[in-house]
């Protein structure tokens, strides 16, 4: 499972004015693997995302992937190099069908060199990965307007508009949040099965449950540091995880 | 009579689907053909005669109407994708002063410079306005005011290019129908293409990067290039209407900076309806020669023709185009009620 280093990220800090969103924070990711991050409400996941992949430039430290420093690079660079984000608020097109929000990762470069000449026309490939979230092709949602989907369909198609770019690393921003129950049940298989593909994964969830079934290693945000990494268990019997979280569910 | 009103009532339809869609061909009868074509080739057969048709001064005028045109083309292209140009002067200047310049010291002939300074104009207006792409709204917009006047008084102040005076006697195009017809075309040339890339995926992603750019930026798509892009394209259509204009009226001054030229295709493409390119070349077709008809009226033109826009954007916020185009897509019947 566990491959040579894909991303390492050295004491990165961010404030924001006053507040401290991250500080410190370091950590190192194979290939391959499944990471959880979890934290409550304001201790900076997002923030963490947001320096990765570009959206937020840091005020100090360094984000290496594949050998590369990405410190500060543009978010289209960090994507088209293959660190590909969803949002937790998803960024979608309203008013373009479904399908056509995939033309747009589809239309970058990194996807025209990925797939070479085996390339089919866009829409078809579009409707394909929608096909693989679970958007039924022979029905009407791939074609119907963005924003007339259910808050379910969306997150999936952020999703695939992920997925579209065929990513190196895949950082989902709280997937599940707004999601029904059987919504989760369906798209959590997905997930686990680009893992299995050999894709590697961070995934920052509110559920933990979900969360620790399929993730490999867990890190524990609070106050922008890191309080807890480890396996599910090792975390959730640490004092402090303990403490952070108390007052919020805790599900093993 | 009332009774009848009372159990009929007027219903708005929309017509199918089949005879609407722009890349489905089964069309059925020639009815359908017909409703399609139309609305599409009668314009063109319109403009292509009414050279013939018109006086002398009005065809005058119906080639300025296609400057401001292109030039209103060129500002819905940008604010397609989120650049709200106030700067259309510049592009014309531009294109307008490569042209003289070439003409003028070197006697090159307008087919020689008009794609030069086409190119050449977009480039540069590419080159100069790329440090400020990442700049949004009203930011960009300022800087885009600024330009022409930049450079108005660079050549006011410096003498070179004619200066004040100008450059004169320049290379005409040759005597007849060439260079109206040459602008009419290139309008006509300029709104089909300009449709077309819009709804292709090179259009969609100019729209995405107006919708939500960081979203087309997790894409892995480089908004800033694209943007450029997009100036070089309507820098160019820019550049060739002032390129144009200078061999058409065989002078090139610092008048081609003008407001003017930066207000008035906002102003048109606000009119006919912006985003569809087809709103743009509606809005200066009725503003420009509307300004024309209003000189007879002396001191208050200005006020009048004002007035008129006003109004007109009162009733149809849409904008023109979008009126027309939703209604010529209805038709009215009477059904009974109850
Ligand atoms: N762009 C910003 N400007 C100012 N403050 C910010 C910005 N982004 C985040 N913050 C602040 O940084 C802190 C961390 O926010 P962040 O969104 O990263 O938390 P989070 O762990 O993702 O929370 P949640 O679980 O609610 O999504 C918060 O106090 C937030 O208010
Ligand atoms: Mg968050």
């Amino acid at each position: 499972m566990k491959g040579e280093e894909i991303l390492k990220v050295e004491s990165l800090s961010k404030h924001f004015g006053g507040v401290q969103a991250i500080l410190d924070f370091g950590f190192l990711l194979r290939k391959g693997e499944f990471l959880g991050v979890i934290g409550p409400n304001g201790s900076g996941k997002t923030t963490l995302v947001n320096l990765i992949t570009g959206f937020v430039k840091p005020n100090s430290g360094k984000v290496i992937f594949q050998g590369k420093d990405i410190t500060g690079k543009m978010p289209y660079t960090i994507a088209a190099l293959g660190i590909v984000r969803t949002f937790q608020m998803v960024r979608l097109f309203y008013n373009l069908p479904a399908y056509k929000n995939l033309i747009i990762p589809l239309s970058s470069t990194r996807v025209k060199k990925l797939r070479g000449g085996e390339y089919g026309e866009r829409d078809d490939v579009a409707v394909d990965l929608l096909d693989d979230m679970g958007f039924e092709r022979d029905s009407f949602v791939p074609y119907k307007l963005a924003g007339s989907l259910p808050h379910g369909y969306l997150k999936r198609l952020d999703l695939a508009r992920a997925m579209a770019l065929r990513p190196d690393l895949l950082i989902l921003d709280e997937l599940f949040s707004g999601m029904a129950m059987s919504e989760v049940a369906s798209t959590l298989p997905l997930i686990e099965k680009f893992h299995e593909e050999g894709l590697t994964i961070i995934m920052i969830e509110h559920r933990l449950k979900e969360l620790f079934r399929v993730v490999d290693r867990v890190m524990v945000l609070n106050f922008g540091q890191k309080i807890a990494e480890g396996s599910p268990q090792e975390v959730m019997n640490t004092e402090e995880v303990r403490k952070a979280y108390l007052g919020t569910e805790v599900e093993g | 009579m009332a009774e009848i009103e009372a159990r009929y009532r007027k219903k708005r339809l929309d017509r199918g689907i089949k005879a609407r869609a722009d890349t489905i061909f089964a069309i059925a009868s020639r009815r359908e053909i017909l409703y399609l074509i139309l609305p599409r080739v009668l314009p063109v057969i319109l403009l292509l005669s009414l050279p013939f048709l018109l006086p002398v001064y009005w065809g005058k005028v119906l080639v300025y109407a296609c400057i401001y045109g292109l030039l209103a083309l060129s500002w819905d292209f940008l604010a397609a994708c989120g650049l709200f140009s106030l700067g259309q002067a510049f592009f014309l200047g531009i294109g307008a002063y490569i042209a003289g310049g070439l003409s003028y010291y070197f006697h090159w002939s307008p087919f020689i410079t008009l794609p030069i300074a086409t190119i050449g104009g977009g480039v540069i207006s590419a080159a100069l306005l790329s440090p400020v792409v990442r700049l949004r709204g009203v930011y960009f917009a300022m800087v885009t005011l600024m330009l022409p006047m930049l450079f108005m008084k660079m050549i006011e102040t410096t003498g070179l290019l004619g200066g004040t005076h100008g450059l004169s006697a320049l290379k005409p195009f040759p005597a007849g129908w060439t260079g109206t017809y040459l602008v009419i075309g290139l309008f006509w040339v300029c709104l089909f293409l300009f449709r077309r890339i819009i709804n292709e995926d090179y259009g969609l992603v100019l729209r995405a990067i107006r919708d939500d750019d960081r979203a087309v930026m997790s894409a892995a798509i480089n908004i800033y290039w694209r943007k450029i892009q997009a100036l070089f394209i309507a820098g160019a259509v820019g550049s060739f209407a002032g390129a144009f204009m200078t061999h058409h009226y065989q002078f090139v001054g610092m008048s081609a900076f003008a407001l003017d030229f930066s207000i008035l295709p906002v102003a048109a493409v606000t009119l006919g309806g912006p985003g569809t390119f087809a709103g743009a070349a509606l809005g200066s077709m009725i503003l420009v020669p509307l300004s024309e008809a209003l000189r007879a009226l002396g001191g208050m033109r200005m006020a009048i023709y004002c007035v008129i826009l006003i109004l007109s954007v009162i009733a149809l916020p849409e904008g023109i185009f979008h009126y027309i185009e939703r209604k010529y897509h209805q038709f009215e019947k009477l059904v009974r009620v109850g």
